[in-house]
């Protein structure tokens, strides 16, 4: 399968996955000869680390060090904080809903699409990079327009007592949307990219279907499935914007720990926004972290494939 | 590869593409089509009216100048990093390499707070701009920083893979025939990368375009001048006015499809003119 991009199929924006090692032969052939010389190289190098440490790094480590100047005691203090601690309750069980939602999504989606033929594949892909390209503003007014007070479902929903927009419901629906591509977009490559002989033979010597899956299919898919995963988390815990919108981000009630940064932010409480903003920070690269570890540790172990 | 034919023996096609399509269907579908009737619920009439408010022409001309204007910011540093990344050797390269994930995985609001926490002005960086005269937080400078910010991954991560898949046959060909350096990048390396980095582009500006969390906290959000499109749509939505809302959200929806249609087009009419 090429990794070449189509203007038909949007290809997966994140880290390279294990299907498609980046420190190939080539790439290391590449390096040694028709680069360019040693200014240009140099060159090159120099302004991409200027431009990735001057935009990633530096307002990251700008939040690092305004908690630092308040010390680890604000944090304790603003963890001590009730509408502090339901904040966090309510960012966990949102996750812990919305992440195995779209894990499962993802698998059946990329069985459908990586093991089979059939029209309109395309159709379904190209709607999964959907939310992905929606603002997340606009992901929580479809939510609020369709399940409002006001909105399509919003009487009927009153009628039988479910209070969607403004609770819970509402930021794991928000969640669970802006969530959908994301484990999907990186199994369905690695699926594509695996042969179905394994899946085939097991079938042929008497496995049930489900077995299969079980023990041919995600042993095979692991290392995308984790990292999918994780990304996965990460987006479910920092989403922002949809949740803000779904939420109407009520201090102590439908607050998450994003909005409540934001409105910390607003109550001029800058240090206590900074130290929550950086336990994310840290989340966030240990996140990544484990998403390169994994990465390369794939690729070591295909190393010996080449 | 031999393509997997539709009657394989392989089960659960429709128990997976059942689920899969019922699931999109309901969650993201059914949301957004409610989007599409509330703003025409008023007729296109109430939708236009709504969209051609100066307002709202305000806030798109933000969003999308900014976006555009990020993306190919993006798209030209994005790919010497990517270059770089792919090409060379380095200590430090797995740091870099990190460091383009993180905004993608970063929470919104945490970037936002971490951009006033470099550049409002009483901070670090801020303080050095503004003895040089320039502002950065709470003007629409910073609002294209906060883009630049979310949309970089995407410029990095989409052209690298072609950059490493680039044959190196054609490369060496060209240099025994007695091509410089540029002049091989120019006629062999960047007709192969260029779609991919429209690609970049493309998804770049979509995400800048609909951004929002980060950009709140360091853009003044007055209206008419500093307030992106998807913040209008949020005021409007307090406002009660559905219709003008999800107008606003309409019009920014087909605004961005245009902007992709376009570069698509680019895209193929690249492709063509530059066929191996």
């Amino acid at each position: 399968m090429t990794l070449m991009p189509d203007s038909a199929s949007i290809p997966r924006t994140l880290p390279a996955s294990a299907a498609h090692p980046r420190e190939s032969p080539r790439a290391r052939a590449h390096a040694a000869g028709t680069s360019g010389n040693g200014i240009v190289r140099a060159l090159l190098i120099g302004l991409s680390a200027l431009f990735l440490l001057v935009m990633v790094a530096l307002p990251l480590l700008a939040v690092a060090a305004e908690a630092f100047r308040s010390g680890v005691g604000t944090l304790i203090e603003i963890l001590k904080e009730p509408h502090v601690a339901s904040a966090f309750g309510r960012t966990a069980v949102t996750a812990a809903i919305a992440v195995p939602l779209s894990i499962v999504f993802g698998i059946a989606a990329a069985w459908s699409i990586a093991k089979f033929e059939w029209r309109g594949k395309a159709v379904l892909a190209a709607l999964i990079d959907l939310p992905l390209t929606v603002s997340p503003v606009i992901v929580g007014l479809s939510l609020v327009l369709l399940l409002g007070a006001r909105g399509w479902l919003g009487p009927t929903l009153a009628t039988v007592g479910i209070d969607v927009i403004f609770a819970l419901p509402g930021i794991v629906l928000a969640t669970a949307f802006v969530t959908v591509p994301l484990v999907a977009r990186e199994l369905i490559p690695l699926m594509e990219s695996q042969s179905r002989h394994e899946e085939e033979a097991a079938l042929s010597l008497g496995a049930s279907g489900w077995s299969t899956f079980l023990r041919v299919t995600l042993p095979n898919i692991r290392w995308g499935l984790l990292y999918g995963s994780v990304l996965c988390a990460a987006r479910a815990i920092g989403e922002f914007g949809a949740v803000w919108v779904v939420s109407g981000h009520i201090s102590g009630q439908t607050e998450t720990v994003p909005l409540l940064i934001e409105s910390l932010y607003g109550e001029y409480r800058f240090d206590s926004a900074a130290s929550l903003a950086a336990l994310l920070v840290a989340f966030t690269i240990v996140s990544v972290g484990i998403r390169h570890a994994l990465q390369a540790r794939e690729l070591h172990r295909r190393g010996g494939h080449h | 590869m031999i393509r997997p034919s539709r009657d394989s023996i392989l089960p659960g096609f429709r128990l997976a593409t059942g689920y899969a399509t019922t699931y999109l269907g309901l969650l993201v579908l059914l949301p957004l089509a409610a989007v599409a009737v509330t703003a025409t619920s008023e007729g296109v009439g109430g939708f236009w009216s709504e969209v051609s408010k100066d307002r709202t022409l305000a806030a798109y001309r933000l969003s999308i100048v900014g976006a555009l204007s990020a993306a190919a910011i993006n798209a030209t540093f994005g790919f010497i990093v990517a270059w770089a990344l792919a090409r060379y050797r380095f200590p430090g390269r797995g740091l870099l390499d990190a460091l383009v994930d993180l905004p993608l995985a970063l929470p919104t609001a945490v970037a936002g707070i971490a951009l006033t926490a470099v550049y409002s002005q009483d901070h670090m960086l801020g303080r050095l701009l503004g003895k040089l005269g320039i502002s950065v937080a709470y003007t629409n400078t910073g609002v294209l920083m906060a883009m630049l910010l979310v949309s970089l991954p995407f410029s990095v991560r989409i052209v690298m893979p072609v950059i490493e898949d680039l044959e190196p046959e054609l490369e060496e060909a060209a240099a025994s025939l007695g091509a410089s350096a540029w002049t091989t990048f120019r006629t062999v390396v960047l007709p192969i990368v260029f779609p991919a980095i429209l690609t970049g582009l493309a998804l770049s500006f979509a995400k800048a375009v609909g951004e929002y969390g980060s950009i709140i906290f360091i853009s003044s959000n007055m209206q008419g001048g500093s307030e992106i499109a998807p913040l209008l749509i949020m005021t409007r939505l307090e406002e009660h006015d559905e219709q003008a809302a999800a107008s606003v959200a309409m019009g920014l929806l087909l605004l961005s499809l245009l902007v992709l249609l376009t570069v698509n087009a680019l895209q193929a009419w690249s492709r063509r003119r530059h066929a191996a």
